[in-house]
Order: C-alpha cells, then sequence, then structure tokens
C-alpha cells in the first residue's frame, strides 16, 4: 500500500471547511489539491466498500471531487459539515453511476417545501462541533452496533439482506440499528 | 405538518443511499413536505459524514489528481434542464422531487379509470416495484385492494380516511400484507396520492416468512 500517498489527516472540520471557501471565493487550486488529498482517498474507500474495482473507484472519487470543484459555493457549512456534504455527492454520485437509478432529491429552492412554522428560515447548526462530538460518540458505540451502521452506511444493502448475511433476524439488525442510532442521538441534537 | 411518517429505518435507508429509486421518490416527496423529518434525514446523513471520515483511505497517485488539475477548467456539460412551469392547479401543489418524473405534466400521464379511481403508473420498468398516481373521487372508496410487500401511500392533495385515520397531504401511511384496508377520500376534493408497493419476490418458505413476519412489525 503506497500510504505515503495518503496525506496526514486535517483532524479538524473547520479547517476542512476554510479550504472549501478559499476554493469557492478564489477558485483556489492549492486549497483544492489539499481537499483532494483528504478527501478522495476516503471516497475511493467509500467506493471499494461497494464492491468496485479500485480503478472504477478512483474513477468516481475523481468526479466526485470534480462536482466538489463546481459546487463548492453551494456549500452550506451552517446546515452540514463538509464531510457530510462530500458524502451525499459521493452517495449520489454511485447510485447514478453503479446502479444507474436516479436519485430523487428535495429542491431546497422549491416553493412547494413546507417550512416549519415556528422555526427560523434558515436554522444554524455548528457542524464543526457536531461532526466532532458524533464522531467520539461512534467511538463509543459495542464493536457490533459499530459494525452494522458501517455496513447499512456503506454497502448498499437492504436491512433484509444484511439480516441473511450475518445470520440474523431483521429484527435484531432493526433494533441495533435503532439502538446505535440513539446512542448517536444526543451528539446529533446538541448542537442544534 | 404531517401527522404520519414513513419508519425511520426508511429514512435511514434513504439517508445512505440504500433505498431503490421508487421508495426514494416517496421518501424524497415526503421530505418536501415535512420539515422534522427532512432534519432527521439531515441528521442521518451528518452520521454518513462522520463515517466516511473514519473509513480507511485508499491510497490515490498524484497523477491522479494533476489529471484533475488539468481539466478543472473543463467546460461543464451537464445538461441542466430548464424547470417546466406548472400547466394545472393540482400539479402546482406537488413538490421537485415528483415533478422531475412528470415530464408531461399530470395529463400526460397515461391515466386509467377504475370506477372512481384513476390510476397512472410511474417508473413502469423498475422491477420489483409498483409505483402509482391514485387520483380518488370525492367521498368515493377505493376498491378492495390486497398487495403483496409493503406499500407507502403518500398523500399529496385532498386526504382519506382508512379506519379511524385520517390521512391530509404530506402524510404516509404504510400498509402491511397483513393489512386489509379500504381508503375513503374525503369530501370537497378529489385525492391525490402517489402509492409504491415493493412486493419481494423472497416471500414464500421459511426465510419467507420470517421476513414477512417482521415486515409487519
Amino acid at each position: 500500500m503506497g500510504s505515503s500517498k495518503i496525506a496526514p489527516e486535517i483532524n479538524n472540520a473547520a479547517a476542512l471547511a476554510a479550504l472549501l471557501a478559499d476554493v469557492a471565493e478564489r477558485r483556489d487550486r492549492h486549497a483544492f489539491a489539499r481537499l483532494y488529498r483528504h478527501f478522495a482517498p476516503r471516497v475511493k474507500g467509500y467506493v471499494m466498500r461497494l464492491g468496485t474495482d479500485p480503478a472504477a473507484a478512483e474513477d468516481l472519487a475523481q468526479d466526485v471531487m470534480m462536482t466538489v470543484w463546481r459546487r463548492a459555493e453551494q456549500f452550506d457549512g451552517k446546515k452540514a459539515s463538509l464531510s457530510t456534504w462530500i458524502f451525499t455527492i459521493a452517495r449520489n454520485r454511485r447510485i447514478d453511476v453503479l446502479r444507474r437509478e436516479r436519485r430523487p432529491e428535495i429542491d431546497p429552492n422549491d416553493p412547494m417545501l413546507v417550512r416549519e412554522p415556528n422555526a427560523p428560515a434558515d436554522q444554524e447548526i455548528d457542524t464543526a462541533k457536531r461532526h466532532r462530538t458524533l464522531r467520539e460518540a461512534v467511538t463509543t458505540l459495542p464493536a457490533e452496533q459499530a459494525e452494522l451502521l458501517r455496513v447499512a452506511y456503506f454497502e448498499d444493502q437492504s436491512h433484509s439482506k444484511i439480516a441473511e448475511r450475518f445470520g440474523l433476524p431483521l429484527g435484531t439488525v432493526k433494533s441495533r440499528l435503532r439502538l446505535a442510532l440513539a446512542k448517536l442521538r444526543p451528539a446529533l441534537e446538541e448542537s442544534e | 405538518m404531517p401527522s404520519f411518517h414513513p419508519e425511520e429505518e426508511l429514512l435511514l435507508s434513504y439517508a445512505t443511499g440504500s433505498l431503490r429509486e421508487p421508495m426514494a421518490l416517496l421518501i424524497a416527496t415526503h421530505l418536501a413536505l415535512c420539515p422534522s423529518c427532512r432534519t432527521e434525514v439531515e441528521r442521518l446523513e451528518a452520521v454518513g459524514g462522520t463515517l466516511i471520515d473514519d473509513l480507511e483511505p485508499q491510497a490515490i497517485d498524484d497523477r491522479s489528481l494533476n489529471d484533475l488539475l488539468n481539466r478543472l477548467q473543463d467546460p461543464v456539460t451537464e445538461n441542466h434542464v430548464a424547470p417546466r412551469a406548472p400547466t394545472e392547479t393540482f400539479e402546482r401543489r406537488l413538490p421537485q422531487p415528483l415533478r422531475d418524473y412528470l415530464a408531461h405534466g399530470l395529463d400526460g400521464l397515461p391515466w386509467k379509470s377504475l370506477g372512481a379511481v384513476k390510476q397512472a403508473e410511474l417508473l413502469k420498468d423498475f422491477p420489483g416495484y409498483k409505483t402509482r398516481l391514485l387520483r380518488i373521487k370525492a367521498s368515493t372508496a377505493m376498491p378492495w385492494h390486497t398487495h403483496e410487500g409493503q406499500e407507502l401511500t403518500l398523500v399529496l392533495a385532498g386526504g382519506f380516511t382508512d379506519g379511524e385515520m385520517h390521512f391530509v397531504a404530506g402524510d404516509v401511511a404504510t400498509a402491511s400484507p397483513a393489512v386489509n384496508h379500504r381508503p375513503v377520500a374525503d369530501p370537497g376534493e378529489d385525492c391525490l396520492c402517489l402509492a409504491v408497493t415493493d412486493a419481494p419476490l423472497r416471500l414464500t418458505g421459511p426465510l419467507g416468512r420470517m421476513v414477512n413476519r417482521f415486515i409487519r412489525i
């Protein structure tokens, strides 16, 4: 493994978001290269977990990073952390490319979008903080819950398929996932 | 605000991307009408963002980076389709993810009449799922129907009553194969719904029975 090619982790969601702001505001190629070194190997890892060969996974990671470059100014750090935004781009791209399906999504500017009557139009979340506390919370999950959560997020399988593979009743898979999410909930709600 | 929501498991599958297109269409359309489920999906996506950060990175050659840097200025080839103006009253009330599937508007769909109910199929060739828009005449009952798998019905306009429950725009009714139901549309206006049924093929044999049993929970 050429692990020397993996840049040391930028362990700070705010620092990553600042790099993206440089891309959005000044089309800063140097900042983009740093983002690439952080995210492209992770996106490649994500796509490979879906059973894709390394070359195709790398192509898809390139695609995702190209989208990051082109849509940088659409990123809203008050709604999602940069990792989350890139996760959603990678998810939608792999549904499109690997499954050849459309991904139905809401349009945030749709006049038909029903909004919370009593909430401010744009609720701000400290997404960098949420990312940090969430990351810590994930490390406290029991191994079997953490594993199922990763499979659910990374392997494109229905919960009944996951149950089959692990030889568990579907109810057990569902309840482990529910328990895992319940443990993460305080971290998710804390910064809202 | 809707009072009936899809179960958490479906929101999770939508956030992870494992939900297939017909169900994803129904969930996304519900999200447009339901701020609380929208917040929940944003949270579930944040979990995905965290997990991807901790995923073992796979080395990428610097040549790939240089290739990409050279391509950054390439003209964008994404074909952006200008949104089509809604043409009829019903349609005006439909949120975006659904409008995307109605290239020729509601009137352009191949509606079929079944008594007081008109139905039009979307995503016709999608294997394993049935995706329909239903238009039920005000104050009339839908014919008895049974189905395999799970059926989700999202109300888009009007409303209906099924047993003790009353569903209005934005609400999702979830029916399992065990449920014998007979929805009756509210008086006053026709009821427009999006209904998606997944009919898994593995519903016989011991495993299928087990799956069935859990789906009914």
